[in-house]
C-alpha cells in the first residue's frame, strides 16, 4: 500500500475544511487516540504495506481491470465509457479493500473481537471474509429491514463464521446498525476493533477508509494512462457513505482536468423528500461522530431515508465529500429508484455485467452524461459491486416471482 | 450527597414529564437532568432509547425541553435544571440562539454526551457568557492526561461515567469505582457526580463518601413504566424518598 500525499484543505487532523471531527462519547476517545497512533505507525511500516499488497493481489485479486464498455458506449452515443471492475474483487465489491486493511490493523493491535455494521451486506460479507481468513471473531450488526431485503448476504456472513445481530431500533437500516455497533464498541472497547465500512464516523475512520480504498483510484489512474493514453475526463461513482467514490476520486484530487461526479440515491425523487441524498438536499449536521451533510428536520432530528438500494440508504455522507462539494472539487447529483433500475438493466443487456443496485445509480447517470459529451472524451465509472445480492429486489420490482 | 434525577422530555407526554420533574424534586432530588429526545441516541441503552423514540412520537424536541424549563421556573421551581442533549439538535438550532433561549428559559447547564472536550470550544464560547455551564463527562477509560485537560474545563460538576458501556440500570456497580473516583478527584475540586447504572438505594448508599452526587436516570424510567399510568408521580416521589434516605443516612 503506497500512500499519496494530497492536500485536502485539512487545517487540522481529521478535518476536511470544517467537516469531520470526533463527536463521540468520552469512553471512545482514548480508543480513537490508540487507533490513530496504531494506524500512523502501520502506514509507515513497510512490512504492513507488503502484507497488505500481497493479500490484495492473491486474496482480493487486485488489480481489478479497467474495461472499455464499447457496446454500451455505442448504444448511449458520446463519450467512451470505461468501468473500473471492483465487482470482480473477492466478495464482489470494493468493500474488501477496506475490510482487509482494517482487519490487518486489528490483528496488529492484538484486538481479536471484530464488530462491523452493514447495510447492503457487502461490508458485512467483506469483514466476515477477512475475519475468517485472519482468524478473528466477527459480529455484524444489520438492520432488520436490510436483513429482509439482503437475505443472500446474511447467509454468506453466517457461512463465513460471523454472528449477524439484527437491529430493531429506529428505521432498522444502516444508520441504526451503526448506532448499535457504536453502543457495542462503547461497552467492549478494551478488546474490540470496530471496522467501519465507509468513509464516515469519527477521525481517523474517514481518512483511514479513504486510504485503503484509494487503491481503486491509483490503479484507475495508471490504467487510464496505459490503456487510453491519457487521464479520464470524468470519473463517476455512486455515493452512500461514499467509500467507493472517495476511493476512486482521491488520487485524482489534484488532476483538475478530471471531473469528479458523485451520484446519490434519489429514492422516489429528491423533490418528494423520500430519498437518501444529503449532499443534494441536506444541510450540515453531526451524526455518527462527524460533521457533514445530513438529512435532518428543522429540529435537528435525523430523518428516515428511502432508496431501492440498501447500501445507499443512509442519511449522512463522508465528511470529505462534504468538503469536495463545498470546495467544488466534485459535483453531486441524484438518480432516483426508477433511473437506477434502468441503469441496472442497461448494463445487464449491453455488457453482460449484472451490477449492484448501488452501482446502478452511477451507471444511469453515466449514460445520461456520456450522451452529452464528445466521443473523444473518456469517462470512468466505478463499477463498485456486482448485483447477485439484489436479484430478489429486482425481481420484485419487475413483477417476477423467483 | 446530592441526588440528580432524570426526565426524558415528552415521555410519556410533554405535560406529564414536566409534572414528574416536580414530583422528583418534592421527593428529594436536588437537581434534574432533562433529556432532549434524539433520533440516534448512541450513548443510551434500551430504556432511554425507548423513552426517546416515544417522546419523538409525542413531538418533543429541544424546543419542548426549553418550554418545559420556562414553565417550571414560572411555577416556582428553583432547583438546578440541566439539559442533556446530543449535539445535533443544539447545532441545528444555532449555538447563539440556543444560548439565548436556554438562558431566557432558566437552564443552568448542558450535558452533551457526544461532544468531547476537543470539540467543545464553540459551545462553551456560546453559553458561558450567559452563565450556562457545559458539564463534561469522564469515563473509566479516560487516561490521566485527558482527565487533566477535561478537569481544566470542568464547570458545575464532573459527570463520572461509572462503567464502560451505555446508560441503563445495572444489578451492581463496578468494584473498582472508588479507585477510579479517587483518580479523578486528584485532578479537580469540582463535585464528582456518578452516573450510568446507578439504580437503587443500595447503589446510592455505596457512593456515600466516594462521590459528591449520584445520577439516577434509567431506573426512574423503569419505575415509571411499572407504575399505574394514572399515578406515576406517587411511585416516583416514593422512589426519590428512598434514594434520599440512602444518600443522607450514615
Amino acid at each position: 500500500m503506497s500512500t499519496t500525499t494530497v492536500t485536502t484543505g485539512t487545517a487540522r487532523p481529521g478535518r476536511f475544511g470544517p467537516y469531520g471531527g470526533q463527536f463521540v462519547p468520552e469512553t471512545l476517545m482514548p480508543a480513537l487516540s490508540e487507533l490513530i497512533e496504531a494506524y500512523d505507525v502501520a502506514r509507515q511500516d513497510p512490512v504492513f504495506a507488503t502484507t497488505y499488497d500481497a493479500l490484495a493481489r492473491d486474496f482480493i485479486g487486485r488489480p481489478t481491470p479497467l474495461y472499455h464498455a464499447a457496446k454500451m458506449t455505442a448504444q448511449v452515443g458520446g463519450a467512451q465509457i470505461y468501468f473500473k471492475r471492483e465487482d470482480l474483487a473477492h466478495t464482489g465489491a470494493h468493500k474488501i479493500n477496506n475490510a482487509l486493511g482494517q482487519g490487518l490493523l486489528a490483528q496488529r493491535m492484538g484486538k481479536r473481537r471484530i464488530i462491523a455494521e452493514t447495510g447492503a451486506g457487502q461490508h458485512g460479507v467483506a469483514t466476515a471474509t477477512t475475519c475468517a481468513m485472519l482468524g478473528l471473531d466477527c459480529i455484524v450488526y444489520m438492520g432488520e429491514e436490510d436483513i429482509r431485503r439482503q437475505a443472500p448476504n446474511v447467509f454468506r456472513m453466517k457461512l463465513l463464521g460471523a454472528e449477524v445481530r439484527p437491529v430493531t431500533s429506529g428505521s432498522r437500516t444502516l444508520k441504526d446498525a451503526i448506532n448499535e455497533a457504536i453502543r457495542d464498541w462503547v461497552t467492549n472497547v478494551n478488546d474490540t476493533f470496530y471496522i467501519i465500512g465507509s468513509v464516515v464516523g469519527p477521525h481517523p475512520y474517514p481518512t483511514m477508509v479513504r486510504d485503503f480504498q484509494s487503491v481503486i483510484g491509483r490503479e484507475t489512474r495508471a490504467q487510464s494512462i496505459a490503456q487510453v493514453g491519457k487521464l479520464p475526463d470524468a470519473v463517476i461513482a455512486c455515493v452512500g457513505g461514499g467509500s467507493n467514490a472517495m476511493g476512486i476520486f482521491h488520487p485524482f484530487h489534484d488532476d483538475l482536468s478530471v471531473r469528479l461526479i458523485g451520484v446519490e440515491a434519489g429514492g422516489d425523487g429528491v423533490a418528494t423528500g423520500r430519498h437518501a441524498a444529503p449532499l443534494s438536499a441536506g444541510r450540515p449536521g453531526v451524526l455518527h461522530g462527524a460533521l457533514s451533510y445530513l438529512m435532518q428536520d428543522e429540529d435537528g432530528q435525523v430523518v428516515e431515508t428511502h432508496s431501492v438500494s440498501a447500501g445507499l440508504d443512509y442519511p449522512g455522507v463522508g465528511p470529505e465529500h462534504a468538503w469536495y462539494k463545498d470546495s467544488a472539487r466534485a459535483t453531486y447529483v441524484a438518480v432516483d429508484d426508477v433511473g437506477a433500475m434502468a441503469g441496472f438493466e442497461l448494463l445487464c443487456r449491453t455488457e453482460g455485467i449484472i451490477p449492484a443496485l448501488e452501482t446502478a445509480h452511477a451507471i444511469a447517470y453515466a449514460a445520461e452524461y456520456a450522451a452529452t459529451r464528445a466521443s473523444s472524451e473518456c469517462i470512468v465509472v466505478n463499477c463498485s459491486g456486482r448485483g447477485d445480492k439484489d436479484l430478489s429486489t429486482v425481481a420484485t420490482r419487475l413483477g417476477v416471482t423467483l | 450527597m446530592a441526588l440528580i434525577g432524570w426526565q426524558t422530555i415528552g415521555y410519556p407526554s410533554i405535560d406529564e414529564s414536566r409534572t414528574l420533574v416536580t414530583a422528583l424534586i418534592d421527593g428529594g432530588f436536588d437537581l434534574i437532568e432533562l433529556g432532549v429526545p434524539f433520533s440516534d441516541p448512541q450513548a443510551d441503552g434500551t430504556t432511554i432509547q425507548r423513552a426517546s423514540f416515544e417522546a419523538l412520537r409525542q413531538g418533543a424536541t429541544l424546543g419542548a425541553a426549553l418550554d418545559t424549563v420556562r414553565t417550571l421556573r414560572a411555577e416556582g421551581v428553583v432547583a438546578p435544571l440541566i439539559l442533556m442533549s446530543y449535539y445535533n439538535p443544539i447545532l441545528s438550532r444555532g449555538l447563539a440562539r440556543f444560548a439565548a433561549d436556554a438562558c431566557a428559559a432558566g437552564v443552568d447547564g448542558v450535558i452533551v454526551p457526544d461532544l468531547p472536550a476537543e470539540e467543545s470550544d464553540d459551545l462553551i464560547a456560546a453559553v458561558e457568557p450567559v452563565g450556562i455551564d457545559v458539564i463534561f463527562l469522564v469515563a473509566p477509560t479516560t487516561p490521566d492526561a485527558r482527565l487533566r485537560a477535561i478537569a481544566a474545563r470542568a464547570r458545575g460538576f464532573l459527570y463520572c461515567v461509572s462503567l464502560t458501556g451505555v446508560t441503563g440500570a445495572r444489578q451492581s456497580l463496578p468494584d473498582d469505582l472508588p479507585t477510579y473516583l479517587a483518580r479523578v478527584r486528584a485532578f479537580t475540586d469540582v463535585p464528582l457526580a456518578v452516573g450510568f447504572g446507578v439504580s437503587s438505594p443500595e447503589h446510592v448508599a455505596s457512593l456515600r463518601g466516594v462521590a459528591d452526587a449520584a445520577i439516577i436516570a434509567s431506573a426512574i424510567i423503569d419505575r415509571m413504566d411499572r407504575a399505574d399510568p394514572i399515578d406515576r408521580a406517587g411511585p416516583l416521589r416514593a422512589f426519590a424518598r428512598e434514594l434520599r434516605v440512602a444518600a443522607d443516612c450514615p
